[in-house]
């Protein structure tokens, strides 16, 4: 008995991780944003990004965009889990379907003088970022774009004084006439 | 029909009626008075008081599981809630529906820290399928409804309500259940017709073909245990069930292979692992049924129907996956079947049973008796052998017996089993046979129960007194956590840390203190004389029945290894003491 040799429990090679992000539409109603989150933390799925908000008043449900990251199977399990939740009325996932639109939004402080500061405004210009508050020694920049931009820009900012960052989460559709 | 006016209060009980529900287990306190006031001002629903909220919790798993009925408990705030919290994990993982109203204080309060409050949603979200805070008296039976149509429908499991007191005491439009269900939870329960086609070629060209079937059997009703059992003798397959299982395909059936997993049978595990293909029927692809994952059934194909597609690809990717409940799924494969009437491979079927045979002849439940001390094997064998032809249930607690209950009493029918399989509650099988026997009052229930568990929820004993509810609690007395004490000779150099009980209560005076009738036997002689007599008192009965200590139960498959990796009943110490190795260490 026993005769096979014992084999690690770790698969040898590991599936690569994919990022997806899942549109989700849920009842609007007190405890489904932590129904859905709690999933996230009690079954460890990554959260990468998370945005929340009442898309339609009249039909009481709010939109909730989800990137999150995992092996395909583990992404598999994400969207069986989220689909039977009992408020959760579509899931979506915008990744597989291809071509979605994704945008961000930041807010980015910026604190220095002289040619750091100028060359601080400069870029932001060719980003297309807007000042939104400044004073002799700081700016505030508003950038929108895809969240690679936005990282680009954060990237950038870095050493020319950047002090602050706040980023809205992804708000993502899908490209065409289709809704849910 | 006519909107009507009620309380709150009033509005729980006539929601209770409109769903068909006559029994409630409960327990009152400050934040429910109002709905114990409305239950004593009726006779349509009938309130078991039990001794502890858990008790109330298991005892509604026992009795739906028994009556495939949705399970109602009833408690107060704050710890009345928080003891819930346990059996309503078990509900989540077993897929028992059940439905749990707690009170909670009144909705002015709700965040101040008031007496006894805490919050009951955000405590029961992850162990429930849905939860609920009322707000509004209006909301209050729409709610109700909605919550009774979630437990049960989809894949079923618990669910809870909060009400708060002044909501209770509030009055408001009562509104009957809507008939056309929920809008928007509307789980499949018919399967694809193209992958039911598929999967029917897939089992008629097998050649060493298995059903592995699971809970989601019994979840789906007795209709599907018919049409399981149709099925599986029409294609002549072999079948193996999971603990959970049970009942749904008889034992005495030549085609059943016994339980498979961890403590399953040599053949069933092998049949398992040698497959080619495999039909899973409502079973999650459970750890303690994989063994090592990436060593089970390495060759098979695989089938799997299931009403919940997160049980698909979970654990064990599958080839074939059938969303759908299984009584429909199963209905449209005996009709495709039936229709086709495939060709099947006779002398490659014949050649697979006959290896199946000579893995049974191995006779992996054999155990070594004795003349001296009870073995526990030898007591349930006698158990079930003064029961046949008797309406019998069967709950247990966790640990050995457990298993042992499992391996040596057969069932011939669904909804006969109830044992807590996917949280493994110690403590689970006093309670639940109070459910079961609420719902059977003239059958036969016996708890199956360890020594330790039995502690842990034995105030439910009281339970049973007040409400002329015979049942048996039949321990096997083995003065251990006979499954901790295993496992640490397996796992940890036989070190017995704290597995065993240094002060164990006198179970005939406790039975007697509480007003049940007491037996204690130690040798096999006396035993079935005993059992006789326990059957035959029309009251509550502790059965303190001492069992040979150190038996281990046999065979298993150590964890963190395959299923043609098992211990068998012949297995040394030594064997034993060397079953695991560091990587299976870690796995419970
Ligand atoms: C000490 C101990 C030892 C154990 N050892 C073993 C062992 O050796 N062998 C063993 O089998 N178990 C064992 N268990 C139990 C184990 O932990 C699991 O609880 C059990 O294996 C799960 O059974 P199941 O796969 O039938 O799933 P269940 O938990 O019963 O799940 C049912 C499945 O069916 C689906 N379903 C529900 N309703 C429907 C429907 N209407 N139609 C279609 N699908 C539906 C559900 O979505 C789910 O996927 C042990 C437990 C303990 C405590
Ligand atoms: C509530 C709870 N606590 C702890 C455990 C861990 N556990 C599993 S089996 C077991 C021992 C059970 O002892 P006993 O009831 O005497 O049964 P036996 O194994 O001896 O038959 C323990 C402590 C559990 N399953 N449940
Ligand atoms: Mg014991």
């Amino acid at each position: 008995m026993n005769a096979q040799p014992t084999q690690s429990f770790v698969q040898p090679a590991k599936p690569p991780l994919e990022r997806h992000t899942l549109s989700v539409v849920v009842d609007n109603e007190p405890g489904v944003l932590a129904r859905v989150i709690g999933l996230f933390s009690g079954r460890g799925y990554n959260i990468d990004s998370l945005t929340v908000s009442e898309t339609e008043h009249a039909a009481h449900v709010s939109r909730i965009t989800i990137v999150t990251t995992g092996q395909a199977t583990v992404i598999e399990q994400i969207k069986a889990q989220l689909s039977r939740m009992v408020p959760v009325h579509t899931v979506r996932d915008l990744t597989a379907e291809g071509g979605s639109l994704e945008r961000e939004l930041a807010l980015v402080k910026v604190v220095g003088t002289g040619d750091q500061r100028n060359e601080a405004l400069r870029l932001a210009q060719v980003f297309r970022a807007d000042v939104i508050d400044a004073n002799v020694d700081h700016f505030v920049f508003e950038l929108t774009g895809k969240p690679a931009k936005v990282d680009q820009f954060i990237a950038i900012m870095g050493p020319l004084g950047l002090v602050e960052v706040c980023r809205t989460g992804i708000a993502a559709v899908s490209r065409g006439k289709r809704t849910d | 029909m006519e909107p009507r006016m009620m309380t709150g209060a009033e509005m729980v009980l006539q929601a209770l009626v409109d769903q068909g529900v006559t029994d409630v287990f409960g327990y009152p306190g400050g934040a429910v008075l109002p709905i114990y006031d409305a239950i004593f001002q009726q006779e349509k629903i009938f309130h078991t008081l039990v001794r502890h909220e858990q008790g109330a919790g298991h005892a509604a798993e026992g009795y739906a599981r028994s009556t495939g009925k949705v399970g109602v408990a009833l408690v107060t705030s704050g710890p009345g809630a928080t003891n819930m919290v346990t059996p309503l994990t078990d509900a989540l993982l077993d897929s028992i529906p059940m439905v749990c109203i707690t009170g909670q204080v009144a909705t002015h309060l709700i965040g101040s820290d008031a007496f006894q409050e805490c919050d009951t949603v955000g405590i029961t979200r992850p162990c429930t399928k849905n939860n609920w805070l009322v707000k509004d008296v209006n909301d209050l039976s729409r709610i109700l409804h909605e919550a009774f149509y979630v437990a049960t429908h989809g894949r079923p499991g618990p669910v809870v309500v909060d009400i708060p007191k002044d909501i209770q005491f509030a009055t408001g439009v009562y509104t009957p259940p809507d008939p056309r269900g929920h809008k928007t939870y509307q789980p499949q329960v018919k399967g694809d017709s193209a992958a039911i086609r598929a999967a029917i070629e897939l089992i008629a060209g097998a050649r060493r073909p298995i059903f592995y079937t699971g809970g989601g059997v019994i979840n789906s009703g007795p209709e599907a245990s018919k049409l399981l059992r149709e099925f599986v003798r029409l294609t002549g397959h072999p079948i193996t069930t999971t603990l959970m299982g049970l009942g749904s395909y008889p034992a005495s059936d030549p085609q059943w292979l016994g339980m498979l997993g961890m403590h399953g049978t040599y053949e069933a595990n092998n049949a398992m692992h040698d497959c080619d293909v495999m039909v899973a029927v409502g079973a999650r692809f459970d750890d303690r049924i994989t063994g090592r994952l990436n060593a089970f059934s390495p060759n098979s194909r695989k089938i799997q129907i299931d009403i919940d597609p997160s049980s698909i690809n979970k654990n064990v990717r599958v080839d074939i996956p059938i969303i759908g409940d299984v009584k429909n799924v199963l209905a449209d494969m005996l009709h495709v079947w039936k229709a086709e009437k495939p060709k099947t491979d006779k002398a490659a079927l014949k050649q697979w049973w006959a290896q199946i045979d000579k893995w049974r002849s191995r006779n992996s439940l054999a155990y070594r008796n004795s003349r001296d001390v009870i073995m526990p094997q030898y007591a349930v064998e006698r158990l079930y052998e003064a029961t046949k032809g008797r309406e019998t249930f069967i709950t247990t607690e966790v640990g050995q017996h457990q298993m042992w209950a499992a391996q040596y009493f057969p069932f011939e029918e669904p909804n006969h089993w109830m044992t807590s399989g996917g949280l493994g509650t110690m403590g689970y099988g006093l309670p639940a046979a109070v459910g079961v026997q609420t719902a059977h009052p003239d059958a036969l229930v016996i708890d199956i129960a360890g020594d330790a568990s039995v502690l842990m929820t034995m105030q439910e004993m009281s339970t049973a007194v007040q409400h002329d509810l015979p049942i048996k609690i039949f321990i096997l007395n083995n003065q251990h956590m006979g499954m901790v004490r295993q496992w640490q000779q397996l796992l940890h150099g036989n070190r017995l840390s704290h597995s065993y009980t240094e002060a164990l209560p006198d179970f005939v005076k406790l039975a007697e203190a509480y007003g049940c009738v007491g037996f204690e036997v130690s040798k096999p002689g006396d035993l079935d004389g005993a059992i006789a007599e326990m059957i035959k008192v029309n009251r509550p009965v502790l059965f303190d029945c001492r069992v040979a200590a150190l038996a281990n139960c046999l065979p298993m498959i150590p964890s963190g290894k395959a299923h043609n990796e098992m211990l068998l009943p012949e297995a040394t110490d030594a064997e034993i003491d060397s079953a695991i190795d560091d990587a299976g260490k870690v796995m419970v």
